[in-house]
């Protein structure tokens, strides 16, 4: 396939693999943002192949594992709901709220369906105006504007049944408390290619500049992801800390200015809660005062709620590439893909389902001593 | 405007004693204490499926035959040893590019019987249709198992009908199940694996889940795909003229080849380890799970087997599979080992390694 077969050929990668292990003089630790890159750095084996010394720190670029608890159960609770249909990406389902997911919702009765994009769950609404349609709108920059267009559509249609659950989430202020955490052990960052590719670059050098940190742009193949940590390496052994583009042919220094506009139109910047880090300022979308008609919460009047979160599940400091999956007691005992304790477990993007699917074998490292979480 | 559909909640456990399972009554771990009620993935098989068998049906059953868990049943009776197996198909919608409903009942159980080795001879067709269903649909349905059967060279010799109140069916749900006799000689089951065994895989898998997932949802990957539902009775045979010393045979329908591998691993105690990059994955299919973020390794096939054989056989019966008319592309994808018992290692296309674990129920697709 085009863009596919190209960037998993085993003779190229072996040639970007030399290139690591000839630059690299000493160990260096780097932190992947992007949920898909580290499904794709575990599934391909690429972390066995790199030099001893590079870490790849896995960041909490997984959209389904920082939505907060909160927002989980507030999802339950209007899925259970009689004469609503709740339309979601199926790797949501999974998602353990406080008591229960939303498969177990739709076992005892609610409606609750898997769509492949807002746009579904907007053509369900126009399909049944006697029902109330609700689409959870989660994730990063990549999935925002096309859940903002959906609701733009809606209202511009008079489709007033359809409404959205917001839990959108922004990179650069979690590189931010990243950096700002007193544990952080982080030197630079693969930047996640499909956001930039609708945000461009523009956040990314004043970042780079203050924390002295190279970022390079990555992509998602075996190829792209060997190619960024090549420029990374490159810089932080040159002493450098520039914003790199190691994915030019989805990325654009602008970015994607339809979807930006979009996003200016529907969404405001929040401050938002990640699950497992703590609320991090201006580093989430809500929908914006002029759409507040089409928002679920306000709909659904779903406050109130009370949450629990495991004791035991460790997944915030995962989240901060403070510990491996591995490190965390619970896992592969009492927190497995089929009883999650939390959502990195749950979603094929996250770190510990990762682990656990890819690399349970590995040797179980120390216990690192307590860390303080961001936020 | 019409009633809100009403939530069906199931009476407490404690007031259907009769219906309950009896959570104490199973040996430790207790798995099915996660799910009180029945979810989608216990119908997925994957791990959620075998739970239900291992932990529910067998100690309600009691039987020994079901211990074997294969996807058939080898029996004897009279002085003959016959192959049984049953199976319900539910998949929508009930025709589809390639194939329909009713190829996908005649060709799933005569396939559950082939992969014991067995020669498919009769079959049962039972209709569970729902009121207000087109007649003319479930004629198309009964042509398409009477057109089947033929190609497979078996006979639908009884059925059944039944109908459920509009609303409470998907229109039209088959059980087919069939028996069929086991050569003399010949002992095909999972258990049988044994470290040296070379496997190999029919032809490209994942064409059946990704056709289905494409019109079921109307996604299009650029060229229309078509189920690979097939009869394999007849390559089964073309193998064992070679041999009849095949180890394991298995149709890796439901979970793809990962569950079946893995269903391999477990029952034998032995390890599976799995070259990524021989793996025939057809480019469209190869497409849409990168679009998707799904493995191939774990979506459906309906018309491709996967066999562990002897390293000293394993020549010539790829070479018997690929002059057959379903196994031109046939391929060796691995061996089985006695490292890592009861688990499936890939080797990656970059020279590292993974788990192919067991799918827990259904693949959800990524966000993104």
């Amino acid at each position: 396939m085009k863009y596919i077969d190209e960037f998993n050929d085993p003779a190229l990668a072996r040639r970007l693999l030399d290139d690591i292990h000839a630059t690299a003089t000493r160990p260096w630790a780097m932190m992947e943002v992007c949920g898909g890159q580290t499904h794709s750095i575990i599934r391909h084996g690429i972390d066995q192949l790199l030099p001893e010394g590079i870490e790849l720190i896995h960041g909490p670029g997984c959209p389904v594992c920082v939505t907060p608890l909160e927002m989980i159960d507030k999802a339950l609770e209007i899925a259970s709901r009689p004469g609503v249909i709740f339309c979601s990406f199926g790797d949501m389902l999974r998602v353990p709220g406080t008591d229960r997911d939303l498969f177990q919702v739709k076992s005892t009765g609610g409606d609750v369906r898997v769509v492949y994009s807002p746009l579904d769950a907007l053509r369900i609404a126009q399909q049944n105006p006697d029902r109330q349609v609700v689409f959870f709108g989660i994730g990063f920059e990549t999935t925002a504007p096309a859940n903002a267009m959906t609701v733009h559509q809606a209202r511009r249609r008079g489709i007033g049944n359809f409404s959205l659950l917001v839990s959108h989430v922004r990179v650069p202020p979690a590189i931010e408390a990243i950096m700002q955490s007193p544990d952080c052990r982080v030197q630079a960052f693969l930047a996640a290619g499909h956001v930039c590719s609708v945000m461009g670059t523009a956040e990314y050098p004043e970042l780079a500049a203050r924390h002295r940190v190279p970022i390079v742009v990555t992509g998602f193949e075996p190829l792209d992801i060997l190619e960024g940590i090549r420029r990374t390496v490159r810089q932080l052994e040159c002493g450098e800390h520039r914003v790199e583009n190691a994915y030019p042919r989805a990325v654009q220094d602008g970015g994607n200015r339809a979807a930006l506009r979009m996003l200016e139109e529907v969404f405001t910047v929040t401050d938002r809660a990640w699950r497992g880090i703590g609320t991090i300022p201006a580093s989430g979308w809500r929908l914006s005062d002029a759409y507040r008609d089409h928002d679920a919460e306000h709909r659904f009047d779903v406050g109130g709620l009370t949450t629990r979160e495991s004791s035991l599940c460790r997944s915030g400091e995962v989240l901060q590439g403070l510990i491996k999956p591995h490190q965390c007691e619970a896992f592969g005992t009492t927190c497995t893909p089929r009883t999650p304790l939390g959502a990195t477990m749950v979603s094929s993007e996250g770190a510990c389902a990762a682990y656990f699917l890819y690399r349970r074998l590995d040797a179980t490292a120390p216990r690192p001593e307590e860390a303080t979480p961001v936020g | 405007m019409p009633p809100h559909p009403v939530p069906r909640r199931r009476p407490p456990l404690a007031d259907a004693p009769d219906l309950a399972p009896d959570f104490n009554a199973w040996s430790c771990p207790l798995p099915l204490r996660d799910h009180p009620f029945v979810v989608m993935g216990h119908g997925g098989g994957g791990a959620l499926s075998a739970e239900l068998v291992r932990h529910l049906f067998m100690p309600a059953y009691g039987g020994e035959t079901l211990a074997g868990l294969g996807d058939s049943a080898a029996v004897s009776l009279g002085g003959a040893r016959l192959a049984f197996s049953t199976d319900s198909y539910v998949v929508r919608p009930l025709f589809f590019p390639g194939g329909s409903i009713g190829d996908l009942a005649v060709n799933g159980t005569v396939n559950d019987l082939a992969m014991s080795g067995a020669a498919p001879a009769y079959l049962s067709c039972a209709f569970i249709l729902e009121e207000g269903t087109e007649v003319s649909t479930v004629g198309r349905v009964a042509r398409a198992i009477g057109e089947a059967a033929e190609r497979a060279g078996v006979a639908v010799v009884t059925g059944d009908t039944k109908v459920v109140d509009s609303g409470h069916g998907d229109e039209v749900y088959v059980n087919t199940s069939g028996i069929g006799l086991i050569p003399e000689g010949v002992d095909i089951r999972p258990q049988r694996a044994r470290p040296g065994d070379v496997v190999i895989v029919s032809g490209p898998i994942g064409l059946h889940g990704i056709a289905i997932l494409s019109v079921r949802e109307g996604l299009e990957f650029g060229v229309e795909l078509e189920s690979d539902t097939a009869p394999l009775a007849g390559l089964v045979q073309a193998m064992l003229a070679v041999t009849p010393d095949l180890h394991v045979l298995r149709d890796p329908t439901r979970g793809g080849l990962a569950a079946a591998l893995n269903e391999i691993a477990a029952a034998s105690g032995t390890g599976v380890v799995l070259e990524e990059r021989a793996v025939p994955v057809p480019e469209p299919v190869a497409n849409a799970c990168a679009f998707l973020g799904l493995d191939p390794l774990y979506v459906a096939n309906e018309g491709r087997l996967v066999a562990f054989v002897p390293e000293r056989h394993a020549e010539p019966v790829l070479e018997a599979m690929r002059t057959h008319p379903n196994g031109p592309e046939a391929a060796v994808i691995g061996r089985c080992v006695s490292e890592h018992p009861g688990m499936v290692v890939a080797r990656t296309g970059l020279g590292g390694t993974r788990i192919v674990d067991l799918p827990l129920g259904e693949q959800l697709p990524r966000i993104c």
